[in-house]
C-alpha cells in the first residue's frame, strides 16, 4: 500500500567505517509519510550508528541521502531540523535545572516562554502527551523526561521522528501510552522511525520492519506479514529455538533466608525498606522491577558490599555428615567449631582436636575424618566479601557493571580468573597457571571469542566479556549465585548461553538469584519472582502462573488507580 | 579536512619509529633554536656538528682508554641510578591510581634524617663516637622510616577521609624543604647555613680500578649496582606477586577491589610506605655514598623529574631503566652544549624542554592518526 506513494527518506548505499570496524555497509532504507519503521537488529548491529547520520551526529563514508526525492548533506543536528528530522536518544540530552518549556525552546531564538508554553501545550493535547511546561527537569520522572525529548523534536517541526530504543526505560504502562502517542503521530502524517531489538514491540506497534544484521541491511518486510521465528531468523542468521527450558526444582530447601532489611544511600536516603523473602538451593528466584527500584543494593548487601541499618542475611550451608573443607584462611574458624563440638569422625564419635597440632589437624580434614553435626546457618550481614569466603560460603555475584566491578577491564583472561581465587596458598607469589588453565577451560566450554587469554577482556565484545564473568562465578560451584541483568545488551545466542548456564546450576542445587528487565524472560526462566518497588517488596508470586500485567502492576504498585485502568 | 582517529591497535616497530622518528625531529628542531640563539653558531654554521657532538660529549670524554673508565660516563650511570631510584619509589603509587607527587620530599626527608643520624651519632670531632658499621645502618634506617613516613601522611588521610593526594604530597614537600632549612640553622650555627661534609656515614667505595683517573668508577658503582637490584626486585613484586596484583586491582577500580574483598585502604597505606621507603633509600644513597652533607636543594628536583621516568615507562620498572637514561642523557648533553658554547644556563632548559616535548608528544600519534576524510569537494547543502 505504501508502494504506492512516493517515499519521504532514502538512504542508499550507505557505508560507515570505525577505523577497521565496519559499522554500516552498503545500507538501503526508505521511509514513506504516515508509516511506523521499525529497525530490528541485535546490540552492535548498527542501527544507531545508520540512525545517527539522519540525525547529523555521523556523516557517512560513502552513500546517498535523498529527502523527497533531492540529494541533501546533513552535516550536523541543526541540517537534520531543517530537512524536519528529528531524534530522540536513548540517552536523554536536556539540562536537568531547566523547565520542560526551557529545554524544549533551548537553541531556538526569538519567542518569550509564555508562547513556548503554550505551543507545548497545542502540541501535547494534539498527540496525548501529558506535560506540564513549567516543571523542572530534575523533578521528573524518566516517562517525563522522555515526554520532553519528543515534543522538543516536534516543536522544531520534525516530521521524521527517530526513538532509540525508547522502551528500555519504560514500565509496561509506559510503553503502551507511548505506542498509542506514536499511532496518533502517524495519523497525522508524521513518519516515525523506532529502533528496538524487542521482537514483540516490533510486531505491535510498527507498520514495516527493517532488519539489520552486522551492519547489514538484511530485508524490510511488512509487519503484518511477519512472524517472531522469521524476524529472529533474519536478526540471528540462523534457525534458534526462543524457548528456555524449565525443570521442576529438585527439593528445594531455604539457603538465604533474608529478613527486614533496611539500607540507606550515602544521601541517607532509605533504599531497603523491610526487604524480606527466602531463597531455596535449586530454584531460580528472580528479581523484577524497575531499574533503581533498590535491585542493586539488595544484591550488594547480600554480597558483603551494601551497609546494612537492620535485618539479617542467615545462610544455611547443608552440610550435615559432610566432610569439613578449609576455605582460603579458615582454620581458625574450623577450631574455633571443634571447640563447640560441631564435628563427629566417620564412626560417629565426637571430634576434638585438643593436644593435636595443626598438621595433624589439617591431615584430619584433608583425609575427611572430620564430619559436620548439623547443618550450618550464620548470619551473613556486616560480614565483608572476604570474610564471607572464609567462612566458607560460595557465594556468587555477577554484578550489573561487569567492567567496574565485576572484571579489571585492562587485564586479560588469566588475571580476571585470578580475582577470586589469587589469595590461595601462602606463596608471597601468585600463582598463574591454574588461573590460565580455568580461563582456557571456559573460552572452550563457553565458546568465547578472543584473541587469547592474555588479550585484555574490554577489548572483548559484551556477550564474551560476559560469558568470562559468569564463567569465573560459577567455576567455584557456588551455593548461592546472584546475576544482576546478566543479558543487557547481549545478542540472543549469548543470552540463550547465559540462561542454560543459569539452569545448569539450578539443577547442581546452587540458589540462583536473577535480577532482570525482561518479563518475557523473568516468567520463562524463573520459578518464583520477587517484585521491588521503590525499595521495597510488593509482591512475590509463582513465575509458572503470573500473568504479565500482574506484574507490571506490582512493578508500579504506588499508583493504584493508574493500573487498574491499564489492566482492562 | 583532515580528522584525528583513534588507533585500534599498532605495531611495535611502527610505535618505536614514531618514538624514534619525534626524537630526531626534537634534536633538529633544537639545531634550528641554536642556530637562531647562539650568536657563536650564527656566525660559523660548521660549529653544528659540535652541537650535536655536546650530546655525546655530555656522557663521555674523549680521552678515556674504554669507556668504563670514562668519567663521565661514570657520572651518567650514577645520575641514571638515582633518578631511577627515585621513579621507582613513584612506582608502585602510580600503578594504584595513587598521584605521589612527593617523591621529592620523601627523598630529601630521607636525605636530612640519614644525615641527622651521622650528625649526631658520628660526633663533631676527630674521633667518631661510633664506629661506621654503626653508623651506616643506622642512616639507612633512619632515611627509610622517614621517607616511609612522609608518604604514610597522606596516604592515611587519603584513606581515611578521602583527601586529594596530590596536593597532599606536593605541599609535604614544601615541608620537608623547610624542615632541612630548619636543622640547618640548628647545626650550622655560624649563619652560613652551609654544613660541610661530614666525616662519618660514608659508604665503602667498591674498587674496581686502582687507576686514580677513574676514581668515580669506585664511588658509584655500589649505588648503580643497588638500583640495578632494587629494579629487578620492584620488577618482580609488581608483576608476580600478591601485593602487586592487588595494587593493579585497586588502581584499575576501587570497586572491583571492593567486589573481590581487598582491603582497599590497608593496599593504599602499605603501597605508599613501600613508596615513602624507597624514595628514603634513594635519599639514603644521596647521603651516605654522595654528598655526606643536606641542603634544601639535595635532591635537585629528581621527585619531579622521576614522575615523567616512571609515566614514559609506563610505570613498568625495566623500561625505567631506558627512560631515566634518556633524560639524564639529555640533561647531560644539554650542559654540555652550554659549556661548549659559553651560552647561559638557560639554554640548555630550552633544549630539555624542546626534547621532552616531542618525546611526550609521540605517544599521542601513537594512540591516535591523522586521517583525510574522504567527502571533501562536497558542497554543503542549504
Amino acid at each position: 500500500m505504501q508502494n504506492t506513494k512516493k517515499p519521504f527518506l532514502e538512504m542508499k548505499n550507505i557505508t560507515k567505517c570505525f577505523g577497521e570496524v565496519v559499522a554500516n555497509h552498503g545500507v538501503n532504507l526508505d521511509v514513506y509519510p504516515g508509516e511506523v519503521l521499525a529497525i530490528l537488529g541485535e546490540n552492535g548491529c548498527g542501527k544507531t550508528t545508520l540512525m545517527n547520520m539522519l540525525s547529523g551526529i555521523y556523516f557517512p563514508d560513502e552513500g546517498h541521502i535523498l529527502v523527497d526525492g533531492k540529494e541533501v548533506v546533513i552535516r550536523d543536528p541543526k541540517d537534520a531540523f531543517d530537512l524536519k528530522i528529528g531524534m530522540i536518544h536513548q540517552h536523554f540530552k536536556l539540562v536537568d535545572i531547566f523547565t520542560a518549556a526551557e529545554n524544549i525552546d533551548l537553541g531556538i531564538k526569538g519567542s518569550s516562554l509564555k508562547t513556548v508554553n503554550a505551543r507545548v501545550r497545542e502540541i501535547a493535547d494534539r498527540y496525548g502527551f501529558n506535560i506540564d511546561p513549567e516543571k523542572k527537569v530534575y523533578d521528573m520522572s524518566v516517562s517525563e523526561k522522555q515526554t520532553v525529548e519528543i515534543i522538543k523534536v516536534l516543536y522544531r517541526g520534525a516530521d521524521i521522528l527517530i526513538l532509540d530504543e525508547p522502551t528500555a526505560v519504560l514500565t509496561l504502562q509506559e510503553i503502551r501510552k507511548l505506542f498509542a502517542i506514536l499511532r496518533s503521530m502517524v495519523a497525522d502524517g508524521k513518519s516515525v522511525i523506532i529502533i528496538t531489538h524487542k521482537l514483540n514491540e516490533v510486531l505491535e506497534v510498527s507498520d514495516r520492519v527493517a532488519i539489520m544484521r552486522k551492519g547489514e541491511h538484511i530485508a524490510t518486510v511488512n509487519t503484518s506479514e511477519a512472524t517472531e521465528n522469521m524476524l529472529t531468523e533474519m536478526m540471528v542468521g540462523k534457525k534458534i529455538s526462543l524457548n528456555i527450558d524449565r525443570s521442576e526444582p529438585l527439593d528445594p530447601q531455604p539457603r538465604l533466608e533474608i529478613t527486614g532489611l533496611e539500607a540507606l544511600n550515602p544521601e541517607g536516603i532509605p533504599v531497603l525498606k523491610n526487604v524480606s523473602f527466602t531463597v531455596n538451593g535449586g530454584e531460580i528466584l528472580g528479581i523484577a522491577g524497575i531499574a533503581g527500584s533498590g535491585q542493586k543494593e539488595l544484591l550488594e548487601a547480600i554480597a558483603g558490599l551494601q551497609p546494612l541499618t537492620s535485618g539479617s542475611i542467615v545462610f544455611h550451608n547443608p552440610k550435615k555428615n559432610k566432610p569439613v573443607t578449609f576455605y582460603h584462611k579458615s582454620f581458625k574458624r574450623v577450631c574455633e567449631l571443634a571447640a563447640a563440638g560441631a564435628f563427629h569422625d566417620p564412626s560417629g564419635k565426637p571430634v576434638s582436636f585438643s593436644g593435636l597440632s595443626k598438621a595433624q589437624i589439617m591431615q584430619l580434614v584433608k583425609e575427611g575424618q572430620v564430619l559436620f553435626n548439623e547443618d550450618e546457618a550464620m548470619n551473613l550481614r556486616d560480614k565483608t566479601p572476604l570474610e564471607i569466603r572464609e567462612l566458607g560460603v560460595r557465594l556468587s555475584f555477577v554484578p550489573e557493571d561487569r567492567l567496574g566491578m565485576g572484571l579489571v577491564g585492562s587485564m586479560g583472561i588469566t588475571d580476571n580468573m585470578m580475582l577470586r581465587s589469587y589469595r590461595k596458598g601462602h606463596s608471597f607469589f601468585v600463582d598463574r597457571k591454574k588461573p590460565q588453565e580455568l580461563g582456557k577451560r571456559i573460552i572452550e566450554e563457553l565458546e568465547v571469542v578472543t584473541p587469547g587469554v592474555r588479550t585484555p577482556v574490554r577489548r572483548l565484545s559484551g556477550g564474551n566479556v560476559q560469558k568470562v564473568l559468569v564463567g569465573r562465578e560459577i567455576s567455584s560451584s557456588p551455593k548461592v549465585l546472584m546475576a544482576a541483568y546478566p543479558v543487557r545488551g547481549l545478542d540472543i545466542n549469548s543470552s540463550y548461553t547465559i540462561y542454560n548456564l543459569l539452569n545448569k546450576q539450578k539443577q547442581n542445587g546452587a540458589a540462583v538469584v536473577f535480577v532482570g528487565e525482561d518479563l518475557d524472560v523473568l516468567m520463562a526462566l524463573c520459578d518464583r519472582i520477587v517484585v521491588m518497588n521503590s525499595g521495597t517488596i510488593t509482591g512475590i508470586v509463582d513465575a509458572r502462573t503470573v500473568q504479565k500485567e500482574e506484574l507490571g502492576a506490582l512493578m508500579t504498585k504506588t499508583y493504584p488507580t493508574d493500573t487498574a485502568k491499564e489492566a482492562e | 579536512m583532515i580528522h584525528l582517529a583513534k588507533r585500534d591497535k599498532i605495531h611495535p616497530a611502527a610505535a618505536w619509529g614514531i618514538r624514534i622518528a619525534a626524537f630526531v625531529l626534537g634534536l633538529l628542531v633544537c639545531g634550528l633554536l641554536a642556530f637562531l640563539m647562539i650568536d657563536k653558531l650564527r656566525n660559523n654554521p660548521a660549529k653544528i656538528s659540535d652541537f650535536y657532538l655536546s650530546f655525546i660529549n655530555g656522557i663521555s670524554s674523549s680521552n678515556a682508554a674504554n669507556i668504563w673508565m670514562n668519567r663521565k660516563f661514570w657520572v651518567f650511570l650514577k645520575n641514571l641510578a638515582l633518578l631511577l631510584c627515585v621513579a621507582l619509589a613513584l612506582t608502585p603509587a602510580f600503578r594504584m591510581r595513587f598521584w605521589n607527587i612527593g617523591g621529592e620530599g620523601q627523598t630529601l626527608i630521607g636525605v636530612l634524617a640519614a644525615i641527622a643520624v651521622s650528625f649526631y651519632m658520628g660526633g663533631k670531632g676527630k674521633t667518631a663516637l661510633n664506629p661506621e658499621w654503626v653508623i651506616i645502618p643506622l642512616m639507612l634506617v633512619a632515611a627509610v622510616i622517614a621517607g616511609a613516613l612522609w608518604a604514610l601522611i597522606p596516604a592515611l588521610f587519603k584513606s581515611k577521609w578521602n583527601t586529594n593526594e596530590t596536593l597532599f604530597t606536593l605541599m609535604m614537600n614544601y615541608i620537608a624543604i623547610e624542615l632541612v632549612s630548619y636543622f640547618l640553622i640548628v647545626w650550622v650555627p655560624n649563619g652560613s647555613s652551609a654544613l660541610g661534609e661530614l666525616p662519618y656515614g660514608h659508604m665503602p667505595d667498591l674498587v674496581v680500578y686502582p687507576e686514580k683517573a677513574v676514581a668515580p668508577a669506585n664511588k658509584y658503582l655500589l649505588i648503580v649496582l643497588i638500583v640495578l637490584v632494587v629494579s629487578v626486585l620492584l620488577f618482580v613484586y609488581l608483576s608476580r606477586s600478591k601485593h602487586g596484583y592487588e595494587i593493579s586491582v585497586v588502581g584499575e577500580s576501587e570497586r572491583t577491589a571492593r567486589y573481590i574483598g581487598i582491603n582497599v585502604k590497608k593496599v593504599t597505606i602499605r603501597t605508599m610506605i613501600l613508596s615513602g621507603a624507597l624514595c628514603g633509600l634513594a635519599g639514603f644513597l644521596i647521603a651516605a655514598c654522595l654528598d655526606h652533607s643536606v641542603n634544601t636543594d639535595s635532591v635537585g628536583g629528581q621527585g619531579f623529574t622521576a614522575i615523567m621516568v616512571s609515566w614514559l615507562a609506563n610505570f613498568n620498572p625495566l623500561v625505567m631503566i631506558f627512560t631515566s637514561g634518556i633524560i639524564v642523557f639529555l640533561n647531560q648533553g644539554a650542559s654540555q652544549i652550554s659549556t661548549t658554547f659559553n651560552v647561559s644556563g638557560a639554554f640548555p632548559s630550552v633544549v630539555i624542554g624542546v626534547m621532552l616535548f616531542f618525546i611526550i608528544g609521540s605517544e599521542f600519534f601513537i594512540r591516535y592518526k591523522l586521517c583525510r576524510s574522504r567527502d571533501e569537494g562536497k558542497e554543503k547543502v542549504k
